[in-house]
């Protein structure tokens, strides 16, 4: 008895220091699942490392991280909001868990039920200017999408090719299945507690001097009715992984979930595949927008019923087309 | 419905215009700043009457600081979030008034010259942290919330361009401890206590090299 208390007040002195060097602010992410294929991208610094680099191939390639990293140097000639591509694709587009960008080399060409067609890299990348950045991509072949590639692969380095189970891929691991009791003011009730700090209460994020520190979430400056981030699954996902800033997986499931509702119920610049009425395009590309809160009414109102594309003066870029291969 | 509606209005508009009355006067914070709250030092005495502040004794440089983040110090210190054994005492008898004019005063002050030089090897770790983070270690570049070059964004995320080394050292330090935990939703607690010893060096050498420009309604 007495040898037990004794034990127990040696364990209790020595997991005191334990307990003072826990962390207040615990990173909880999803490990990777069982059979899973974990790949560590290289860094910029590894780049700069790597001898086997050919000068001229490294200058192309920073130039594709330039890009990635600060795609609003593009303002007005591939970017018309104020988002860049670091904005979903954080940590250089590096980090599992979020968006991590090379599985996109490893795994395309490949049929995307998105477009329902066979995708190459380069439009995969095209989807994120004409989507997310509400914008019109570089074109095939040119300088720019060559630079924007050749950071992609970059990453991929040492990854293997057409596997498809990756951890920490895209934004879905917490299923697609929206829990039933999700709701608006929930929802409201999570932003205003942790995302209106930067995000501001109208959801139009914040600029310093003219450039953008936080990012719009909703009207002209946010990502269009097309951008994968639409869907509540994807938005739930990132936000659980990514959100706030430097806190991932701090938010409750339950939270992530009514945040991204909230977030997905507001306005923003049309998706470029409109026909005109908003209830008709999410039935013609029903596959994506059973995801979404897109032409339907929400707050008395049908979202996407108009024709606001924000700052950028067309709706659809010329180089989104389907591809038949016939 | 209707005189509701008016009513709440009217409350409404009342809000608003005592929020534009809550403003601090710089020339009423020249005051304060020479005499402090009646119970203790001054803020001159350690912050200057120019707000350079002191970087081997790790006083803050507070001149051309946000106004709204210096008085939200003020009154965290009071409230106990913010702990210091040298300020609190020398703060708990301002009233909201002062605390508004004092801050309104050092935010009007120029900014100094920032200190150059410096091991450059620590700097260049420094600057790869405060552009671009450790995202292996999820840490995000001090951009991302402070803004571009760390000049500060809005009243929660103060400029860190141009403060003092020590200064910041010494805070980083105190967001790992817990001495220091006014941080809006926890969100510099977890940067800090992710950050090595080295990093903690290396930032608080290359922000403090940095020249710091005026917050608004600075100079």
């Amino acid at each position: 008895m007495t040898r037990n208390l004794m034990i127990l007040m040696a364990a209790a002195t020595l997991s005191a220091p334990v307990m003072a060097s826990e962390p207040k602010v615990p990173i909880n992410l999803p490990a990777p699942k069982e059979g899973q294929y974990v790949h560590q991208a290289p860094t910029i610094d590894d780049l700069m490392a790597d001898e086997s680099i050919k000068p001229q191939l490294r200058e192309v390639i920073l130039k594709g991280y330039d890009m990635f990293m600060n795609t609003q140097q593009y303002r007005g000639k591939y970017v018309f909001n104020d988002m860049s591509c670091k904005t979903c694709h954080m940590g250089e587009g590096r980090m599992n868990g979020s968006g991590p960008v090379w599985p996109a080399v490893t795994t395309l060409p490949d049929f995307r039920g998105k477009n329902k067609h066979v995708n190459s890299v380069e439009e995969r990348i095209a989807g994120c200017f004409a989507y997310s950045m509400n914008g019109t991509p570089p074109a095939y072949g040119s300088d720019d999408m060559l630079a924007m590639v050749a950071y992609h692969q970059w990453l991929a380095k040492g990854a293997e090719v057409y596997e498809t189970n990756i951890a920490g891929r895209g934004f879905r691991h917490l299923g697609n299945k929206i829990p039933d009791d999700v709701s608006y003011d929930k929802g409201q009730a999570v932003y205003e507690a942790n995302c209106a700090i930067c995000h501001g209460d109208d959801g139009a994020g914040q600029k310093k001097d003219g450039q953008v520190v936080f990012p719009p979430l909703w009207g002209d400056g946010a990502y269009n009715w097309g951008a994968g981030m639409t869907r509540i699954f994807t938005a739930a996902s990132f936000i659980k992984n990514n959100m706030p800033l430097s806190k991932p997986g701090s938010l409750t499931d339950n939270e992530a979930w009514n945040v991204a509702w909230y977030i997905n119920s507001q306005e923003r610049p049309q998706d470029p595949r409109y026909t005109g009425d908003a209830r008709d395009t999410r039935e013609q590309f029903i596959g994506f927008h059973k995801h979404t809160r897109y032409g339907t009414e929400v707050n008395g109102k049908v979202l996407g019923q108009h024709n606001n594309t924000g700052e950028k003066p067309f709706l659809k870029p010329a180089n989104l087309k389907p591809r038949t291969f016939e | 419905m209707l005189k509701r509606n008016g009513r709440l209005m009217l409350a409404g508009a009342l809000l608003v215009s005592s929020a534009v009355q809550a403003q601090g006067v710089a020339a009423d914070g020249q005051q304060v700043a020479m005499q402090g709250d009646g119970s203790g030092a001054p803020c001159m005495a350690c912050h200057g009457m120019d707000g350079a502040g002191n970087n081997a004794a790790g006083f803050p440089r507070l001149a051309g600081l946000d106004a709204a983040y210096i008085a939200k110090q003020i009154r965290d210190y009071n409230a106990g979030t913010r702990v210091s054994g040298v300020m609190q005492p020398n703060v708990d008898n301002l009233t909201e008034q002062q605390i508004l004019d004092v801050s309104a005063y050092y935010a009007a002050q120029p900014v100094p010259k920032a200190q150059t030089g410096g091991d450059a090897e620590l700097l260049a770790l420094g600057e790869k942290l405060a552009k671009r983070g450790d995202w292996d270690n999820y840490i995000p570049a001090c951009e991302s919330c402070h803004g571009p070059d760390n000049q500060g964004v809005g009243a929660s995320f103060p400029g860190l361009a141009g403060q003092h080394g020590n200064y910041i050292k010494q805070q980083l330090n105190a967001w790992r401890s817990g001495a220091r935990h006014n941080d809006p939703n926890q969100l510099m607690t977890g940067v800090a206590e992710r950050l090595s010893e080295q990093q903690i060096e290396a930032v608080a050498a290359y922000l403090g090299s940095r020249q710091a420009v005026a917050a608004e309604g600075g100079q």
